[in-house]
């Protein structure tokens, strides 16, 4: 039997899944790019990073791109750090960037679809 | 204890708290960096209706090193922005509620010699955007009485269902931003 649904909260929370996993559907199809922007990303430069990967984004004209961040994911010895989620490739997590290297990968990786292997600290199949 | 401190500018500190705020849950964040020339001040607050500390989590977050990640949320942001205003003739204070939210405000002698500048508020206020596009932002700047408002309530309400992450958004916002900010200084 199907568990009841018993208090507003409850039904609330079903709603924020739901939406969620909308969510999650509408994203898939695009590339993400995710940013780490805790107190050690932010002090290494991830705000610099992020505004120049907004920027060549914009400049050229890509869509399907999101950017967004996460929070300190504990290797924040190799911040800043950036996560590039793109359908079809292997996912990486690229480490020591600058905005230089930022608009690099935004060319090699998202929109050539080649990874920069040299900078990726993690790769995920 | 000296804790040294890499962050540049005020604006990055300001982009960490409205972080701590994010991820206390908070769907109301609002900014108010004030400029007071005659008085020689320069503040700044950022007030959430986040999930709220309490008394003993308070004392925790002013010392870097006390506890566990696992209790608290915020890290080493707060004590090195307490350390920068105590180290320019001003404070750090927290005020905060269980259930009800948090505010930290700080203040900084403006013409002290170590007072970083405040730098780019408005790649702070777009950083804030992209990672919760759905949170209400209320920026707003005072400088010697002239203001700068940006509320992304606004912006939200007119998009309705779509995110303001999109980043053709995001950089008209960061011009945006840029040209206000930049006018409260010229005075026109």
């Amino acid at each position: 039997m199907m568990k009841q649904i018993k208090s507003v909260d409850e039904l609330m929370k079903l709603k924020e899944a739901a939406l969620e996993k909308i969510k999650e559907r509408q994203a898939s199809g695009k590339t993400t790019i995710v940013v780490g922007m805790g107190t050690c990303g932010i002090t290494a430069g991830a705000r610099e990073v992020m505004m120049a990967i907004i920027d060549e984004i914009d400049k050229r004209n890509i869509s399907d791109v999101i950017v967004t961040q996460a929070g300190c994911a504990g290797m924040c010895q190799h911040e800043p750090i950036v996560e590039v989620n793109k359908p079809g490739i292997p996912q990486i997590v690229y480490g020591h960037l600058d905005e230089e290297k930022a608009r690099r990968l935004v060319l090699e990786h998202v929109i050539n679809g080649h990874v920069i292997e040299e900078w990726a600290l993690v790769q995920r199949d | 204890m000296k804790l040294s401190n890499k962050m540049r500018e005020l604006s990055h500190h300001l982009l960490d708290l409205i972080e701590n705020s994010l991820a206390a849950g908070a769907s109301t964040i609002k900014i108010t960096v004030i400029e007071d020339t005659s008085g020689d001040i320069l503040g700044f607050e950022v007030g959430d209706n986040g999930e709220g500390l309490n008394e003993e989590e308070i004392e925790q977050i002013y010392d870097p090193f006390v506890t566990s990640r696992r209790l608290r949320r915020v890290g080493l942001g707060i004590p090195l922005l307490q350390q920068a205003a105590r180290a320019c003739e001003g404070d750090l204070i927290i005020r905060s509620e269980k259930g009800k939210g948090t505010t930290v405000k700080t203040t900084f002698r403006r013409s002290h010699i170590d007072r970083m500048p405040l730098g780019d508020v408005a790649s702070t206020l777009v950083a804030a955007v992209a990672a919760k596009p759905d949170v209400n932002l209320l920026y707003n700047h005072l400088v010697d009485g002239r203001e700068f408002i940006f509320d992304t309530s606004w912006l939200i309400s007119k998009f309705r269902e779509l995110p303001l992450n999109d980043v053709k958004v995001l950089s008209w916002m960061k011009g945006f931003c840029r040209e206000g900010i930049k006018k409260l200084y010229r005075g026109d």
